[in-house]
């Protein structure tokens, strides 16, 4: 499904991905852990096309296509989403209609017909229920006002109206209180599935309880410097970064 | 200095200019060399106006004439105002508009150009104690056009003037309210959006003068300016001594989108009274770039993102019009006006 090789990223002319290889089949869940500054958010920008982060060596394709070479909206209507870290607030804008023209536009690029309000609104209750958000909510601005859990209780959410392939869910436990964390974590979980993949970027351990991954790799000074099964994460809560640190 | 002077003496001279502090950024005396012959009288069929099917009472004036809007103690009325310019002429208008106490009005206006005309709108507003009046205004110029709208608002205590004009600019465009504000729980909303584009000017120049105890305004004002247009903002807010507690707030928030865009603020308070409460927000910025990557990491394609950004941003400005009929033709005409 998603293949990274050999990238190499800059942010104003300073290298931050150093060579980083990567295979996300279809199927499966992949956590990054890495200590601060290692690259993790640069890794979540690059696959999603921020402006500001230039290439500068190596590739990434998405079902064999150049991922690099498409325009953001482009790369999510071949279904790749983020779930931000910091969710962006969106004035004037409400929930439901952001998501919506989002859907829509995603349609549209896909040769799919559009949704129907009704069978729009029906899916927004259906999900909102199982995320226990109040549908009053996605009447309001989206994230205008919203606590930091809010916010990441409506990526989850975006993300269940969307319906994307690969899904980069970028810190999703900061913010998030044991409640939330559970609520967010069976959202994802309830997106599993053979023909997704997912990418779970955390540097703590606590998310990986909740959302059990197939793999661990270890990001530290731009590159994967470690890879294992699940017990990896355990054993980098246990003993820290510092050894991969190092290494790198 | 002015240019309905200017127009009836045919005297160039007469112009405001760059020399004249309120018209600094509007400069016509620098602009016009010679003033267009005066415009010929238009027969024809001037097809629909904005608002035309919101109302039944239309008043349509075309290259100048005068108009006349009373509304009887108590009465409630909706009426249509077209200030149509036909051809490359030159010409005045001149309306009236007279609320007897207790009289509503919604008053939906619009200046209609199809060319390189010179129009000068003089209107005159008088609201009794308990009058309402929201007045709407819809500047679709052309972008040839030089247009000035002024307006003269007097108000009685207790009387409610509500406004807002959108406005796409022209090669000159500037619609001016003056309002005297006897205070007296007399209230004011003042508010304004300019959607500029080519190299479009609209300048948008407010003065309130508060001149009793207990008056209330209300101004908020937003633009988006892109390519090589100019958005001017003058907003001046006078308390006069005695003036006690007067509630007077004002915004306004300018996006540019271009490196050559530009915009010009100078917002004013002038505060003589010791007792009031008084705020006014400036801020002219670009649009918000994350929030832009977020909404095309969803799906959304950047000019539709930019649109529904835009149109957000000026949304909240009209949102506060009272009459949803007219919100929802406003709205509609700037989604449109954003999508090309």
């Amino acid at each position: 499904m998603l293949s990274i090789s050999n990238l190499h990223a800059a942010v104003e002319g300073k290298e931050i991905l150093k060579g980083l290889t990567l295979d996300v089949p279809a199927g499966e869940v992949h956590a990054i852990m890495g200590p601060n500054g290692a690259g993790k958010s640069t890794l979540s920008y690059v696959l999603t096309g921020r402006q500001g982060y230039e290439i500068t060596g190596g590739g990434t394709t998405l079902d064999g296509e150049d991922l690099l070479a498409l325009e953001p909206n482009e790369r999510a209507a071949r279904g790749v989403f983020l779930s931000f870290q910091y969710p962006l607030e969106i004035p004037g804008v409400p929930a439901l209609t952001f998501i919506r023209t989002a859907l829509n536009a995603q349609k549209k690029a896909r040769g799919e017909p559009e949704i129907t309000a009704p069978a729009f609104l029906k899916l927004a209750r259906e999900k909102a229920a199982l995320l226990k958000i109040d549908f009053d909510m996605l009447k309001r601005a989206l994230n205008v006002g919203f606590s930091g859990g809010e916010k990441k209780r409506m990526e989850i959410f975006q993300m269940a109206m969307l319906s994307p392939r690969f899904l980069i869910l970028d810190e999703t436990d900061s913010g998030l209180d044991i409640d939330a964390l559970r609520i967010v974590s069976e959202g994802v979980n309830a997106l599993r599935s053979p023909d997704r993949a997912m990418l779970v970027i955390t540097h703590y351990q606590r998310l990986l309880d909740y959302i059990k991954p197939d793999r661990v790799h270890v990001l530290a000074g731009g590159r994967i410097v470690a890879s294992g099964g699940p017990e990896l994460a355990l054993e980098l809560e246990r003993d820290g970064y510092d050894r991969y640190a190092r290494a790198a | 200095m002015s240019l309905a002077t200017a127009l009836r003496t045919r005297d160039v001279t007469e112009l405001p200019g760059k020399r004249d502090e309120a018209w600094r950024w509007t400069d016509l005396r620098g602009l016009i060399r010679v003033l267009p012959a005066p415009s010929e009288r238009f027969e024809g069929d001037v097809g629909q106006g904005p608002f035309d099917r919101l109302a039944d009472d239309h008043h349509v004036l075309v290259n100048g004439g005068e108009a006349r809007i009373d509304v009887a103690a108590g009465k409630k009325a909706l009426a249509v105002l077209r200030l149509v310019s036909r051809g490359a002429g030159a010409h005045a208008s001149r309306v009236t508009v007279n609320l007897a106490a207790g009289a509503r009005l919604r008053l939906l206006e619009s200046y209609e150009s199809d060319g390189a005309s010179l129009a000068q709108t003089t209107l005159v507003i008088m609201l009794a104690e308990g009058a309402v009046l929201e007045r709407i205004v819809l500047a679709q110029d052309h972008e040839d056009a030089v247009s000035v709208s002024q307006a003269d608002v007097l108000l009685a205590p207790t009387a409610d003037f509500g406004q807002t004009v959108v406005a796409s600019g022209s090669r000159r465009q500037r619609i001016e309210t003056v309002v005297a504000h006897p205070g007296g729980r007399a209230s004011v909303r003042l508010d304004g959006v300019y959607l500029l584009d080519g190299k479009r000017h609209s300048d948008h120049t407010t003065v309130v003068t508060h001149t009793g105890v207990d008056g209330v305004t209300n101004q908020l004002v937003k633009g988006v300016v892109r390519d090589q247009a100019r958005g001017v903002f003058q907003g001046r807010i006078v308390v006069n001594e005695g003036a006690d507690r007067t509630d007077a707030r004002m915004g306004h928030h300018a996006q540019l989108l271009s490196d050559r865009a530009e915009v010009d603020a100078k917002p004013e308070l002038e505060i003589y009274a010791d007792d009031v409460s008084c705020a006014h927000g400036n801020t002219v910025g670009a649009m918000d770039e994350d929030a832009l990557f977020y909404a095309r990491q969803r799906g959304i394609p950047e000019a539709e993102a930019r649109a529904m950004l835009t149109e957000a941003f000026i949304g909240q400005v009209i949102d506060r019009i009272w009459f949803e009929a007219a919100r929802r033709v406003l709205r509609t005409w700037a989604g449109k006006r954003l999508r090309g």
